[in-house]
């Protein structure tokens, strides 16, 4: 049944029916209404889930991957600072595959504070080991917060998964969504399948030890090949969730228009819902512009990039964060796809919307026309910005 | 309440810490733990945070646990034992654990009273059904005896060395185990590796309690104390002796002193006998430095007297 519901609540009516062991819960904007809505779950008695109400999101993720070794499932949600501040236990959560799932309210970092979107927070988790994925929509926010959860819990993957929603843009605006049925949301997450948990006490474990030169690199790499899973379980996931939601989800990749486009954008996120009318826009006037955005951000599909974009003869990649003194996170990424093929577009790199500065259709038709004036050099470029 | 043979026999038939660790020889840590894991009769499952015992038990691929051990990081084991007891409290709920199982966490005291207080004090605030115990050696022995906040006054150590101008550590230790109180869990206790009958007892009556539950114990780190390597017993019995490490628990806000002195023996007994403190008796200073560790020592004495005297243990202080 088709709802209006804000991004928040699309996200936790998804944990509702994931219905985890274990959420660990701790207060910061955008990310806060995800806590409050599954504390009213457990506070109704609708869910089974033991609520840990942390002190901070350190311990938070502490507190998972506590949880995650016992056996449990197990989710939580946070934002910027907050993801700062738990990055180190991710990383841990990742090394020891562990597959928890978080929510992350896109927003930020410090300095100067500020509440609104960006991307900062998302790309200082981008090594951590999890696997991240992008949401245009609180539809997307929805769908993809279960199929995380499946991918995740899968037995050649069981690392964290980051699912990023942009602070406000998506958490905070009232969508339609259209949420599945309890039963088979649940029957598509199915049941979890603990390996080595803690609370086998006949069976003792030792979790979380310590790796000299002589392991270390062999266990680092083990890691590594549990992250290259996700792509191959990601198509799979998506496409019995096609089945069971009616929507089409197939790929890392949702190009736009792209097909016989000559110029392009790359963007991560609800960026491409104003990307769309952009591309709609040019294209009613006959200009060949289209759009690629990223779902599957880490791993990050090179090869698909690189086929998706071979034919477009300019494209302009958008960063939504500085990764100061270098080109932006997602241009990186982008140049890497395509530099080992014949088939090659020219690359610009935009970095905008920092700190919620908002991001209009006409800011992206006017890139689409510097991309038709101008071959793209290799600076910085920004949108919106007073210099 | 178990008596050493009882002890003893567990430690023969279930070994949940083994031998073969790397932990230093004349280490008081292993004693501790092994006292605190066979007080306790039903399954347990433990967590630590990075430190000495961590780093001797678990060099991968060995382990020298035998019951279910995580270790995260070194600021977070009592927010990691809260997620262990809160999937626990789920998939009992679920059917899917049946049995009883405890729940124990050992910190040193730079994981414990330092980088781990936060954690720590958000768990026995959540309520929790825990037992956390400090393994209080009094300084960061495993990153090389650097000052931590349950370092005591004038104790040198590597970030609080004996200089031409500072004698060893300038501040006071913290009261770790009475700002635990302040959280009122229904046990607290301080412990010392010298009384290992009397840190069973108190294993013992805090698992009968529903909740968080904690043992500060002293640990004599003879490596770091600069101490022989068999005198952990005796410095920490000395340190009972001379009032420096009181034995007394809290049980539901009701103080008992366990242990009382007969004889004062003065604190500087104790001091004399650790090279970190051995500068107060050669430095023309270290007299008067002495004395007023000596007054400290007194003064939390009469401090803990006038507790235990207003609000007085009752019978579950008893056995």
């Amino acid at each position: 049944m088709r709802k209006v519901m804000t991004g928040h609540k699309a996200v936790a009516e998804a944990m509702r029916q994931i219905e985890p062991d274990v959420m660990a819960v701790y207060p910061i904007t955008p990310q806060s209404e995800i806590a409050e809505y599954y504390a009213e779950y457990v506070h109704d008695g609708i869910v089974h889930t033991e609520l840990v109400p942390v002190e901070s999101e350190h311990s938070a993720m502490s507190a998972c991957v506590g949880a995650a070794a016992a056996g449990a499932r197990v989710m939580t949600a946070t934002s910027s600072q907050g993801l700062a501040l738990l990055v180190e236990v991710l990383y841990i959560a990742a090394g020891m595959r562990l597959p928890i799932v978080m929510a992350l309210a896109n927003r930020a970092l410090s300095a100067p504070i500020n509440i609104h979107c960006d991307h900062s927070d998302a790309y200082l988790c981008r090594d951590s080991g999890a696997f991240q994925i992008f949401c245009e929509s609180a539809q997307e926010a929805y769908d993809y917060t279960l199929i995380a959860q499946k991918i995740a819990e899968h037995d050649k993957v069981r690392i964290p998964a980051v699912v990023n929603l942009d602070g406000f843009a998506l958490t905070h605006t009232s969508q339609v969504v259209e949420p599945l049925d309890d039963a088979p949301a649940k029957k598509f997450v199915g049941d979890y399948k603990p390996i080595y948990p803690l609370l086998d006490v006949d069976k003792p474990v030792t979790w979380g030890p310590f790796a000299m030169p002589d392991y270390y690199f062999e266990l680092k790499r083990a890691q590594a090949a549990a992250i290259e899973e996700v792509p191959a379980v990601f198509l799979e996931t998506q496409k019995t969730y096609s089945k069971v939601s009616g929507r089409n989800y197939g790929g890392f990749l949702e190009g736009y228009r792209l097909d016989d486009a000559d110029r392009a954008l790359v963007v991560l996120g609800s960026t491409a819902g104003t990307a769309k009318v952009a591309v709609d826009a040019l294209r009613g006037k006959g200009e060949k512009v289209g759009l690629l955005k990223v779902w599957l951000y880490r791993p990050f599909p090179y090869r698909e990039v690189a086929a998706a974009l071979g034919h477009v003869k300019r494209v302009a990649v958008l960063d939504r964060a500085f990764s100061f003194g270098a080109m932006g996170a997602l241009y990186s990424d982008v140049a890497t796809s395509v530099v080992h093929v014949d088939r090659r577009p020219a690359l610009a790199n935009y970095i905008y919307g920092l700190g919620g500065r908002d991001i209009t259709v006409n800011q992206l038709v006017q890139v689409f026309a510097d991309l038709k004036d101008a071959r793209p050099d290799t600076g910085l470029r920004y949108i919106g910005l007073r210099e | 309440m178990p008596s050493i043979k009882t002890l003893a026999e567990r430690e023969e038939t279930r070994v949940r810490f083994t031998s073969g660790h790397t932990l230093c020889a004349g280490c008081a840590e292993p004693m501790v733990v092994r006292t605190v894991l066979n007080a306790i009769e039903d399954p347990v499952v433990v967590a630590s945070p990075t430190g000495c015992l961590e780093v001797a038990t678990s060099r991968y691929p060995g382990t020298a646990w035998n019951v279910p051990w995580i270790h995260v990081a070194f600021e977070n084991a009592a927010a990691v034992i809260s997620g262990v007891e809160a999937a626990y409290k789920a998939l009992t709920k679920t059917g899917k654990v049946k049995r009883r199982i405890r729940f124990v966490a050992f910190g040193g005291d730079g994981g414990t009273y330092d980088i781990g207080l936060q954690a720590l004090s958000g768990a026995l605030e959540r309520g929790h059904d825990f037992l956390y115990v400090c393994i209080n050696n009094e300084a960061y022995m495993n990153t090389g005896v650097q000052r931590s906040s349950a370092t005591p006054r004038c104790a040198s150590a590597t970030t609080s060395p004996v200089g031409a101008t500072i004698p060893g550590k300038p501040q006071d230790r913290k009261d770790l185990t009475e700002i635990v109180v302040s959280h009122h869990v229904p046990y607290v206790a301080q412990a010392a590796v010298s009384n290992l009958i009397d840190l069973a007892n108190k294993v013992e009556r805090a698992m009968k309690f529903e909740g968080p539950k904690f043992l500060n114990v002293l640990a004599t780190c003879p490596l770091g104390w600069r101490t022989p390597r068999d005198s952990a017993l005796v410095q920490a019995k000395l340190a009972v002796e001379t009032r420096y490490w009181p034995l007394y628990e809290v049980i539901v806000g009701r103080y008992k002193i366990n242990y009382k002195p007969k004889k004062d023996v003065p604190v500087g007994e104790w001091l004399k006998t650790q090279g970190r403190f051995r500068h107060l008796f050669r430095d023309p200073r270290g007299k008067e430095l002495v004395v007023e560790f000596q007054a400290a020592v007194d003064h939390h004495w009469d401090e803990l007297l006038r507790k235990e005297q207003c609000f007085p243990g009752g019978e579950e202080n008893q056995g």
